[in-house]
């Protein structure tokens, strides 16, 4: 347990069917001590139950999960040094805070005062000091969401399993809740496992996330590469905002591919994966990748451009920005407003030139019609 | 508009509770000295605490009671946490079903139905002497053990019904989490499933308790002339004895002793009578 190299989960080729259907698919991966590790998928791509096998209360079909260097093969779940935040919290109602927080340490068999100086302590540490005699439905959905973090993180577990917690919360709960998560596990320096269908909460919280789908993962890496450099079409739609174009690939220029849709626009993107002239490809654009400009002059003489028709403004803050309908072929494309105010006055119907850097946009092989799944 | 919607219960209380009540309560707290002439007396009660049979009867009766009660609850836990939590759905039902349908033949018919499989030359003591288990037929009516067991089988059904109620309410995270955080079976039953269903685990004994103690045909039959239940008692004197004073005061006895032992149960449970009837 002290080695720093021995990673504290590894899963060797874990897999678990059910009636028939791969669950989760032959998964191996490991999850670095101290570190913030998220799973982020769709419902249905497996996630949850890889986090109760990791739990222990699915055991998996084959394969081999290893915490803190141990295989964790017949054990049961109130012996592993695992410890989970269930996604409805599941604090016990008949019992006060503190008695939750300390209910741990009593099946340890600790003694009373000790157990009572320990909670307390840990109560404080959530932010919560003082709350020990406070019955659980007193506390608000965020002190609640605290008590159940405190309850696990006392039995000082080597991994912290998160399912979901902040799902039942608020928008406005929720923001809150995902940075002070992030202090948390940055100050306990427990190695948390997260699963999630939120993206921005994977972005936002993880040192590393794995994309899930359809008991795979689609990708392993920091949220920066998932972000910037996807490496399936499923992880380009599901993180973060994309336009998807669809059609094929018409000529090929080094790495820049030259993507014609069924509606005749061509766009350019840069290459993923194997591609020849001729292939169905799908090519992705960021929203905010894409400039626009009232006039064609304005935009960068390298790139290409496009114009479009504005169909609608959607206004939220920060991430406002404006629908377009390609001129050529009336596909929809989205694309961010500038901070700055330039574009607040446009109104619909308006007509716009836009363009953006073919090497910021990605291009991949078609998937199988019937993977073809929108977020 | 709502007394309206109130009439019958109302009219039941009053005609059929309180007034029948009303007039043993008058019935008891006198006595006859002569031929149609009465006079307001407490010798009733005098002679409960007096003769020593009658109040033998009575403490039997309550601790059988509480026996009983306490079997039904342990025999009916694992029934119900099978409905609640293992079976579910379908399985579930067919598993209540399978437990209501003792309930559609009636009480005097199932209670001679365990007689035919108890006495001495029934299907049970049979067996037993075909299995080389006994040498010679055994009586296996007319027990304490047996009494038991009627009670029991006729009480289960009640205990059965909240407590399915009270354990499918237990949301199933609560004992993963107890579970995750190290507590094993046992420690899982005491601190999260017993004070989850306590509510619904004392419902079913009060009910048991109230249906037990003032059981009077399963007494009769399975226990046998030797076996007194306090019932038996009441019934001898307002039918055979034609002493309605002194058996309209034996019937407050058993009301004063069922809602003592109630209380004290409540009490010790430490539950509140209005939560636990939310329950039933």
């Amino acid at each position: 347990m002290t080695d720093q190299k021995v990673p504290d989960l590894r899963a060797d080729a874990v897999a678990k069917r059910f009636a028939g259907h791969a669950a989760v698919d032959s998964l191996s991966f490991a999850v670095e001590r101290g570190s913030f590790f998220s799973i982020l998928g769709p419902s249905g791509c497996g996630k949850t139950t890889l986090l109760r096998m990791i739990a222990g209360f699915i055991a998996p079909d084959s394969g081999d999960i290893q915490i803190g260097g141990r295989s964790m093969q017949g054990v049961a779940p109130n012996r592993r040094p695992v410890n989970m935040v269930f996604q409805q919290l599941a604090l016990f109602p008949m019992m006060s805070v503190g008695e939750n927080v300390s209910f741990g340490l009593a099946r340890r068999g600790i003694g009373g005062a000790e157990r009572r100086k320990r909670s307390e302590a840990m109560l404080e540490r959530v932010g919560l000091g003082g709350a020990s005699e406070k019955r659980v439905d007193q506390l608000s959905g965020g002190q609640r969401q605290r008590v159940a973090i405190a309850r696990s993180l006392v039995l000082e577990p080597t991994l912290l399993l998160l399912d979901e917690p902040l799902g039942a919360l608020d928008l406005k709960l929720r923001e809150h809740m995902k940075i002070e998560l992030k202090k948390l596990q940055a100050s306990f320096g427990t190695t948390f496992v997260y699963i999630t269908h939120d993206q921005s909460e994977a972005l936002v919280l993880s040192d590393r996330v794995a994309v899930m789908n359809q008991g795979r993962f689609e990708q392993l890496g920091s949220p920066q590469d998932l972000y910037y450099r996807p490496l399936t079409p499923f992880v380009a739609a599901f993180v973060g905002a994309n336009n998807r174009i669809v059609g094929r690939a018409h000529a090929i220029d080094g790495e820049i591919i030259e993507v014609v849709t069924p509606g005749g626009w061509h766009i350019n993107a840069a290459r993923s994966g194997a591609i020849a002239a001729g292939d169905a490809v799908e090519a992705f654009v960021r929203p905010e990748v894409a400039i626009l400009a009232r006039s064609r002059a304005e935009l960068p003489a390298q790139q290409p451009c496009h114009e479009g028709t504005v169909e609608s403004l959607l206004f939220d803050g920060a991430n406002s920005a404006v629908l377009l309908n390609e001129a050529r072929t009336n596909q929809e494309f989205r694309i961010a407003l500038p901070q700055t105010g330039q574009f607040a006055d446009l109104r619909p119907g308006e007509r716009i030139d836009f363009s953006f850097a073919p090497d910021r946009a990605v291009c991949f092989p078609a998937r199988a019609a019937a993977l073809v799944q929108d977020d | 508009m709502l007394i309206l919607l109130l009439a019958p219960a109302i009219l039941w209380l009053l005609g059929l509770i309180v007034l029948p009540h009303v007039d043993l309560a008058v019935l008891s707290l006198r006595e006859r000295i002569g031929p149609r002439e009465y006079t307001p007396s407490l010798a009733q009660y005098r002679t409960f605490f007096l003769e020593p049979l009658y109040w033998h009867v009575f403490v039997r009766t309550a601790v059988m009671s509480i026996i009983s009660t306490a079997l039904t609850l342990l025999v009916a836990f694992p029934i119900a946490w099978v409905i609640a939590k293992v079976a579910r759905g379908r399985g579930g039902s067919l598993l209540f079903l399978i437990c209501l349908i003792p309930f559609w033949v009636s009480e005097t018919v199932r209670t001679l139905g365990w007689m035919i499989l108890l006495r001495e030359s029934g299907v049970l003591p049979a067996l037993l002497v075909h299995l080389g288990i006994t040498p010679e037929p055994v009586e296996l009516l007319y027990h304490d053990a047996t009494l038991l067991v009627g009670l029991v089988y006729t009480s289960m059904l009640f205990m059965v019904v909240p407590l399915v109620s009270a354990l499918e309410s237990l949301d199933d995270s609560l004992i993963e989490a107890a579970y995750d955080l190290g507590a094993n079976g046992f420690a899982i039953l005491r601190t999260i499933i017993i004070p989850h269903a306590a509510p619904g685990i004392t419902a079913g004994c009060i009910v048991v308790f109230m249906l037990t103690l003032g059981n009077y045909l399963t007494p009769t039959l399975l226990g046998g002339k030797n076996s007194q239940w306090f019932t038996e008692t009441i019934y001898t004197q307002f039918i055979t004895r034609f002493n309605w004073e002194q058996g309209a005061a034996f019937g407050f006895l058993l009301l004063a002793l069922s809602t003592l032992i109630v209380w004290g149960g409540l009490k010790l449970a430490g539950q509140r009578f209005g939560e636990v009837m939310q329950q039933t």
